[in-house]
C-alpha cells in the first residue's frame, strides 16, 4: 500500500508514464502533455492507471493540487510507484496501489481498488 | 518499521490531519528504504522555496498547509528563494514573480519556519553538531554538514523535509547509519589548489567520475571552509555526492575504513582541462559569485578587489541575509556598490530568473553554478577564479 483507502471507479489507463508537472492541468485535471496517449482527457473522478511517474518533483504538488481542486483521480494504480507519485498521493489522500499488472486493465473497466490490502479487481 | 506510541498517534490523526499525512509520507519513504525506525532530528532545511522551482502548485500546497495551522517542531531553515526578499525591486526582479515568492515566504513563516533562505544554514545560525541527525535538503548544505561537520543527513526533497520539520522525525536509513558512511573510492589529488574555483573544478571533475560514491581524498592539505563548501557543492551538482572524507581534515576521516579502495588520481592537467570544459566563452556580461552563498571572508575579498575601482559589467555576490548584515556593518556593501556591484541576499543565480533579466553569458567561480547555469538559466558560462573574473570587467 502506498496510500490507504477503498473505492470503486472507472479506469482511465495509460501504458505510458505520466509527468504531472506540465503534464496535467492543475485546474481542470485534463492531460495536457503534447503527444501523450491521454492528451485531452480528464482524470477527474477516474481510477488513473499508469506504469510509473516521470519528470519534475513538483509533480507531487500537482497531484495534491488536482485533488484539492476536486479534479483529481479517485485512485491511482501503478506498476511501480516512484517517490514523486507516492509523495503526491499520500499528501493528497488519494488511495494508491503499486505492484499491479496494469496490462490487464483498459480504459472504461470498472475497478474495485482496495489500497489498504494492495488489491485491484475488475468488476 | 517500529513506531513509538507517539508516532502511532501521529499516524492515527491524533495530532491532526496534516501531521497524519506528512508522517505517513515519512513512514512510506522509510519502508521503501528499509528503515527500522524513526529518529528525532535536531534541525531541518526545507527545499522547494523558489517560485521558479515550485510554481503555482507548490505555492498552493504550502499555503494550504499553513492555513491548516501546522507548525514545525524543530529549528527549520529554508533553501534560497527566487529573489532578494528585500531589495528585489532595485535589483530588477519582476513584480509578478515577487508577489508569488513573498506569498511562499509568508506560508513558511506561518508554519514557524525561520525565513532565512540560504544554502549555507551553517553560516547563518543553524549549526548542527558532530553526529547529530538532521534532515536537510540543499545538496551542498547536505554535503557540508555530512562531510565537514560530521552531522548525519540524507538529501531530502521538499515534502519529505517539511514532513520531518512538522513531525520532528526522519526515517533512519542511508547516511544516518554509520555503515553507510564508509568511503567507496579514493581520490589522490596531485594538483596545486589555491582558489575556490580550483576546488570547484576538482569537485566538478570528481563528481562526474564517481557519481554517488563516497570519496576519500588524499593530498588536500590546507583547505578552509570556503574551499570545502565549493568542493562539496560541485561534487553534489555534477555527481550526487552527499558525503566525502579528506585525510587529516574532516572529522570522520580517521574513523572510516580506507583499505582496499578503488583509486583515482587527479592531476594539475585534469584541473586545467576542467576549467576549459566549463568555460564556453571569454567575455561575461555579468559576473555572479557566491555559489554556495558567500561567507563574510569571500565578501571581504571581493570588496578588497573592487575598492575605488569602477566595474564595466554587473558583479553580484550572493549570500545569506546574515552575512549581508555583517557586510553592511563592515562597509563591504558600500565599497562593492560604489564600484557598481551588488550584494544579493536570500537567493542565488541558479534559482533566480536571470535569463528573464537579459543576461546571456555569466562569469562564475563555482563548479556547481557552472554545472547548472546552462540548463536552468540558459547561460553560457565563463569559468575562472575571482581575480581573473574581476579583471575582465574592471
Amino acid at each position: 500500500m502506498i496510500s490507504p483507502g477503498k473505492i470503486e471507479g472507472e479506469a482511465i489507463a495509460s501504458t505510458e508514464p505520466i509527468g504531472f508537472y506540465g503534464g496535467i492541468d492543475i485546474n481542470t485535471g485534463i492531460v495536457i502533455e503534447k503527444g501523450h496517449m491521454l492528451e485531452g482527457q480528464s482524470v477527474k473522478d477516474k481510477v488513473l492507471v499508469f506504469p510509473n511517474g516521470k519528470g519534475s518533483t513538483v509533480g507531487s504538488y500537482v497531484i495534491y493540487g488536482i485533488a484539492k481542486n476536486k479534479v483529481g483521480p479517485k485512485a491511482i494504480v501503478n506498476k511501480e510507484t516512484e517517490t514523486i507519485v507516492a509523495t503526491g498521493a499520500i499528501l493528497a489522500g488519494i488511495p494508491c496501489v503499486d505492484g499491479i499488472d496494469i496490462d490487464q486493465i483498459n480504459t472504461g473497466d470498472m475497478l474495485m481498488v482496495n489500497a489498504d490490502e494492495g488489491i485491484v479487481e475488475k468488476k | 518499521m517500529h513506531l513509538t506510541q507517539e508516532e502511532e498517534q501521529f499516524l492515527n490523526g491524533e495530532h491532526g490531519e496534516v501531521t497524519a499525512r506528512l508522517f505517513r509520507l515519512l513512514v512510506r519513504l522509510g519502508d521503501i528504504y528499509e528503515a527500522d525506525e524513526m529518529i528525532p532530528v535536531g534541525s531541518v532545511q526545507v527545499a522547494g522555496v523558489s517560485y521558479k522551482s515550485v510554481g503555482d502548485p507548490g505555492l498552493a500546497f504550502l499555503e494550504d498547509i499553513a492555513d491548516q495551522e501546522a507548525k514545525v517542531k524543530v529549528l527549520t531553515f529554508l533553501n534560497p528563494a527566487g529573489m532578494d526578499l528585500e531589495d528585489w525591486k532595485e535589483i530588477g526582479f519582476p513584480k509578478d514573480f515577487a508577489d508569488h515568492q513573498l506569498r511562499i515566504m509568508d506560508a513558511f513563516k506561518r508554519m514557524g519556519i525561520v525565513i532565512t533562505s540560504t544554502c549555507t544554514p551553517y553560516l547563518a545560525g543553524n549549526l548542527p553538531r558532530f553526529r547529530e541527525h538532521i534532515a536537510w535538503s540543499e545538496s551542498s548544505a547536505v554535503s557540508f554538514s555530512n562531510s565537514v561537520i560530521g552531522a548525519r543527513t540524507n538529501r531530502e526533497g521538499g515534502p519529505s523535509a517539511l514532513a520531518a520539520a512538522i513531525c520532528g522525525r526522519t526515517p533512519k536509513y542511508g547516511l544516518h547509519l554509520w555503515e553507510n558512511r564508509q568511503p567507496t573510492i579514493q581520490i589522490d589529488v596531485e594538483a596545486d589548489l589555491s582558489f575556490t574555483s580550483d576546488y570547484g573544478a576538482l569537485g566538478y571533475t570528481v563528481g562526474k567520475q564517481v557519481k554517488n560514491k563516497i570519496p576519500y581524498f588524499t593530498g588536500i592539505t590546507n583547505a578552509n571552509t570556503d574551499h570545502l563548501k565549493s568542493l562539496g557543492a560541485a561534487m553534489a551538482a555534477s555527481g550526487a555526492v552527499a558525503l566525502y572524507h579528506i585525510k587529516d581534515l574532516t572529522p570522520e576521516a580517521d574513523l572510516v575504513e580506507t583499505k582496499r579502495l578503488e583509486k583515482i588520481t587527479i592531476t594539475q592537467k585534469d584541473i586545467d582541462e576542467t576549467y576549459q570544459t566549463l568555460s564556453k566563452g571569454e567575455e561575461p556580461d555579468i559576473v555572479i559569485l557566491g555559489c554556495p552563498h558567500a561567507s563574510l571572508r569571500e565578501i571581504s575579498l571581493l570588496a578588497e578587489k573592487v575598492k575605488d575601482k569602477q566595474l564595466k559589467k554587473p558583479v553580484w555576490i550572493c549570500t545569506s541575509r546574515m552575512m549581508k548584515e555583517a557586510a553592511d556593518r563592515m562597509g563591504f556593501t558600500q565599497i562593492i556598490e560604489k564600484a557598481g556591484g551588488k550584494i544579493v541576499a536570500d537567493t542565488c543565480m541558479v534559482v533566480s530568473p536571470i535569463e528573464q533579466m537579459g543576461y546571456k553569458k555569466t562569469g562564475v567561480n563555482s563548479g556547481k553554478a557552472a554545472n547548472y547555469l546552462p540548463g536552468f538559466c540558459k547561460q553560457e558560462v565563463v569559468y575562472n577564479n575571482i581575480n581573473k573574473l574581476i579583471d575582465k570587467v574592471i
